[in-house]
């Protein structure tokens, strides 16, 4: 360990035994202690979704009854639902927020930015992240950038509405639509906070994990979640700078009169300077994020469901070294593929094989988690704690999500389901819904870690996951069937063509689904809030879990352990091992050894 | 139909919700010493059935919409790589089904068979190098007959070569509408910019260029059947795509850069109303809209136009703004003798631009 660390530790020595003064603004509001940061992204995270969710029961209303006139509209949307009836220009907005907020601010965000805080120093046996205030400024660039994203939606001209991927010329350009004015201007700037947040903690992430792991916590002893989290910030790193280039050349585009984008544009009645740039560009350089950021979302939950199926399945995680394997080569491949959102682009044919070769290659490492996750429930004692059905729900959506991506990922196949409703069916399972469920692991398993030993009611929990598991299948599953029918996306509705009259009824099942799937989100919600301040108080390891973080006391304290940092002998996964003869376990009478456990005798060591 | 489809669906939640509150009642009891939100061996038990439960939902949710929503799928392809693709996309779901069918078969029996009882003990595995080794290399295998199958198929749809006698059209696109250009008698589409945008010149053919005096302009794409078409595609604003899904073909179209793709195709606008699947189409859609305009006449409003002949289309499909959705053009196959008699009629660019 580096001399650096060592006198933090000596500080935190200090400060152990008598608390910090602090008063409400440093404890709850400019903190920079990584507990409360996680709870401060958590919640923010929470009220995002909130909004995005409920965006989107509106924009399935209309797709359900076309153009009927609801009074929840005009209550919603004002002047963007005369008598009730939603307007199209609002509707394409609807959809671009709703995708923006969902994708970054409650699963980039919500997800990576909440457990990562909270799990990172607690599993490596950390004081706090490498640099506390970093990580202050972090979410405070994360909050406005939310602010912002709010803010966006009360603009005059409306919020913007290029639908999230903001290709230009419809997001550069006023004339296009009226949206692209003031709201596309709020958009890009919230996203220039949101990636500048997101660098911050990434780097804060990959420091942390990089030096400051307590003494004999060596890469290979390491939870997933940690390697998930790792890997995600590296990744985030790579690609989210692209992102905000694109953005700065979208910025120059509509404010300074440049080409980057923009080419031969005739609009509102005449012909536009620009000359020499083209959309392809911005296409590329958007899913150079675009794509990886698909693994962002997705790695942090498959981190998080892999501790939690371990750990209630009271049993190794099968394949650890792969595992990490996996999450790596996941990590390379992803930069690598962005092209296969552009295969119809106009792109060249040629490097349309080259993404699809690449594509469907990445479909290996996934298929090895899958059956990992898989093998790890065999023989095993299963704890159906609520995180656990989480865990087992986005193996299931993660599979069935995923398959269909080999159609996608096909570039012959994806010619005629491109920008359908089988690519929104796909990447909802695959990555909203699974990482959703990741999400909801995260938070029921680690609740009593963040609000100080108080548990989340298991009841409450079982409807929330068993209402959702069946209305999220049935949101989605169909939605397969009605893109391979040839109905675009992103349609305000679908009566324009009487050819599409058929797939009234199945847009309407949806629409009733999701309404209730989103409902029950509610039950999760009371459950969060009331547990917060009335949930009962668990053990200090109510999951019997071997990692470090439930080896801190129940009480938050700043440096997490009260004495010295805890010294760790073995990976996190000796789960019903046994000693050397096979009588007993390891330690008689519990299934379980923690990282801080010696190697006894009697055991076989591993190589760990 | 409708009604009773969202009927099963609410009852469907109530019966999942009473069911949890069953659950929720029977296990307030008795919290049997244990801390009270850890999961105890009945909550065990109870939700290893319903993972049973559930994975005869997912068997039956998929059993219900290949039966149902199958008949969605579009009608057999009607231009000549059509069938290749469709092959591949019927291996391809074939075997993700069988994939998707085991995977989700071995997870949920796995979380049933193995719910956790007292005094029993998991088995420490925690590594198998042939195993993973096996369910790496299957995959490897599998995707690999694909990847090469799949890119066969696009490089033949992409790399096409242009037979002799292709047929040259620029498909236009503007907000929020298509036009379709032929290259007319010399087969040359002329060059055109949104510079040259004047007057009745809406798609800015260039005034001063020979090859496209002959230019055709017009608002409906006619296509003699089993002649090749290479499409020129080109956006005048923002960007759109060309959707063509009766030909399976899409290609995106770009201000600035004129994209291509080209099929031939293979049946023409009455072959596909004859064809059972389009009568039984028409049939249901016809039944949907008198019914829907019997609703709409009752409140006072005007029925729905009726719908009584199909007409292949193309649809924009990249979002260009509000009406973005009703962005659409009439494609009609025809044979070679209709489509020579319709060009006919049409103005070429010198003559419109004379008069």
């Amino acid at each position: 360990m580096s001399a650096n660390a060592t006198a933090l530790e000596h500080a935190h020595d200090d400060h152990a035994h008598h608390d910090h003064h602090q008063t409400f603004i440093t404890k709850y509001i400019f903190s920079t202690d990584h507990k409360m940061i996680s709870k401060q992204y958590l919640i923010t995270g929470l009220i995002m979704g909130f909004i995005g969710i409920a965006m989107s029961l509106l924009f399935r209303m209309q797709l359900a009854w076309p153009e009927k006139s609801f009074t929840i509209f005009e209550i919603f949307l004002g002047k963007w639902a005369p008598d009730g009836v939603m307007d199209p220009s609002i509707y394409l907005s609807l959809v671009t927020i709703h995708g923006t907020i969902m994708v970054f601010f409650v699963l980039t965000a919500g997800l990576s930015g909440t457990f990562s805080n909270l799990l990172i120093p607690l599993q490596i046996g950390a004081r706090d992240m490498a640099s506390g205030f970093l990580n202050m400024v972090s979410y405070w660039l994360f909050f406005i950038s939310a602010v912002i994203m709010c803010s966006s939606l009360f603009v005059e001209a409306g919020p913007a509405a290029a639908g999230w991927t903001i290709y230009p010329p419809l997001s550069a350009l006023p004339e296009s639509i009226s949206a692209s004015g003031a709201g596309m201007t709020l958009w890009l700037v919230s996203m220039a906070f949101f990636i500048a947040s997101s660098l911050l903690g990434s780097l804060n992430y990959v420091v942390t994990v990089i030096n400051m792991r307590t003494k004999g916590m060596s890469m290979t002893r390491l939870p997933l979640t940690i390697w998930a989290f790792f890997v995600t910030a590296i990744i985030g790193i790579v690609s989210f700078p692209v992102l905000l280039s694109a953005a700065l050349l979208l910025i120059m585009d509509r404010s300074f009169g440049t080409s980057f984008f923009l080419s031969d544009i005739y609009i509102g009645g005449e012909v536009l300077h620009n000359s020499g740039g083209s959309p392809v560009l911005f296409e590329h350089l958007f899913w150079f994020l675009g794509h990886p950021e698909v693994y962002i979302v997705l790695l942090p939950a498959l981190g998080i469901s892999s501790e939690v199926i371990a750990t209630n399945s009271r049993k190794p995680i099968f394949g650890y070294r792969a595992m990490i394997a996996s999450i790596l080569a996941i990590a390379f491949l992803s930069t690598i593929v962005w092209g296969h959102h552009m295969f119809v682009s106009g792109m060249n044919p040629f490097l349309g094989s080259v993404f699809t070769f690449t594509t469907l290659l990445i479909a290996i490492p996934s298929a090895v988690k899958a059956f990992n996750y898989i093998t790890t429930l065999w023989k095993g004692n299963l704890q159906m704690n609520p995180a656990m059905l989480f865990s087992i729900g986005l193996v299931s959506t993660f599979i069935t999500g995923g398959l269909t991506g080999i159609i996608l990922g096909d570039s012959t196949l994806d010619i005629n389901v491109h920008d359908t409703y089988f690519v929104v069916a796909h990447f909802h399972l695959v990555m909203g819904i699974s990482a959703l469920y990741g999400l909801f692991a995260g938070v029921y398993h680690w609740f009593p870690k963040m609000f100080e030993g108080k548990m989340l009611n298991k009841n409450l929990g079982y409807v929330h996951f068993w209402v959702t598991a069946i209305g999220s299948y049935a949101v989605f599953f169909p939605m397969h069937f009605i893109g391979m029918a040839g109905l675009p996306r992103r349609y305000y509705s679908n009566t324009a063509f009487p050819y599409f009259d058929d797939l009234a009824d199945v847009n309407m099942m949806i629409t009733v689904a999701a309404i209730v799937t989103a409902a029950v989100q509610l039950v999760f919600l009371y459950n969060f809030i009331s547990s917060i301040f009335y949930g009962k108080k668990g053990p200090k390891n109510p999951w019997k879990s071997n990692t470090l973080e439930w080896t801190t006391e129940l009480k938050h304290i700043h440096g997490n352990w009260a004495g010295e940092l805890p010294s760790v002998y073995r990976w996190p996964y000796d789960y019903s091992k046994l000693n050397e003869d096979e009588t007993e376990y390891v330690i008689p009478g519990q299934d379980f050894v923690p990282q801080t456990v010696p190697l006894q005798e009697n055991e076989e060591e591993m190589n760990h | 139909m409708t009604v009773f489809l969202v009927l099963i669906v609410i009852i469907l939640f109530a019966v999942a919700i009473w069911q949890m509150n069953k659950i929720y009642a029977l296990s307030k009891g008795n919290s049997s010493g244990e801390s009270g939100e850890v999961a105890n061996e009945k909550d065990n038990r109870i939700n290893a059935k319903l993972m049973v439960m559930f994975m005869v939902f997912l068997y039956f949710l998929m059993f219900y919409c290949f039966w149902h929503y199958s008949k969605f799928y579009l009608p057999e392809a009607s231009s000549a790589h059509g069938g290749k693709y469709d092959n591949l996309m019927f291996i391809s779901i074939a075997l993700i089904m069988v994939v998707q069918i085991i995977t989700q078969f071995l997870l949920h029996f796995f979380a049933y068979k193995y719910k956790g009882k007292k005094g029993q003990h998991a088995l420490f595995y925690a590594d198998n190098d042939k195993l993973e080794f096996i369910w790496t290399i299957i995959p490897v295998i599998v995707l690999a007959g694909l990847i090469i199958y799949g890119l066969f198929t696009w490089s033949d749809i992409m790399n096409f070569d242009e037979d002799e006698d292709a047929l040259v059209v620029e498909l236009y696109a503007q907000r929020f509408n298509w036009k379709a250009r032929y290259a007319g008698e010399d087969n040359i589409l002329g060059d055109a910019n949104v510079r040259f945008i004047e007057g009745i010149n809406q798609l800015g053919i260039d005034p001063s260029d020979v090859d496209g005096q002959d230019d055709v302009v017009t608002q409906e794409l006619h296509l003699p059947v089993g002649r090749q078409v290479v499409f020129k595609l080109r956006s005048q604003d923002v960007l759109h795509s060309a959707y063509m899904p009766h030909f399976r073909a899409q290609m995106n179209v770009v201000p600035g850069m004129i994209t291509q793709f080209s099929f031939t195709p293979t049946v023409t606008t009455e072959e596909i109303r004859k064809t059972d699947y389009m009568q039984d189409k028409m049939r249901t859609i016809q039944e949907i809209r008198k019914e829907k305009s019997k609703e709409l006449a009752a409140a006072g409003e005007p029925a729905l136009n009726d719908y009584d002949e199909f007409d292949y289309y193309l649809l924009c499909n990249k979002i260009c703004g509000e009406s973005h959705y009703n962005m659409q053009m009439k494609i009609i196959v025809e044979s070679q003798e209709d489509y020579d008699k319709w060009i006919k009629t049409q103005k070429t660019f010198e003559a419109s631009v004379a008069q």
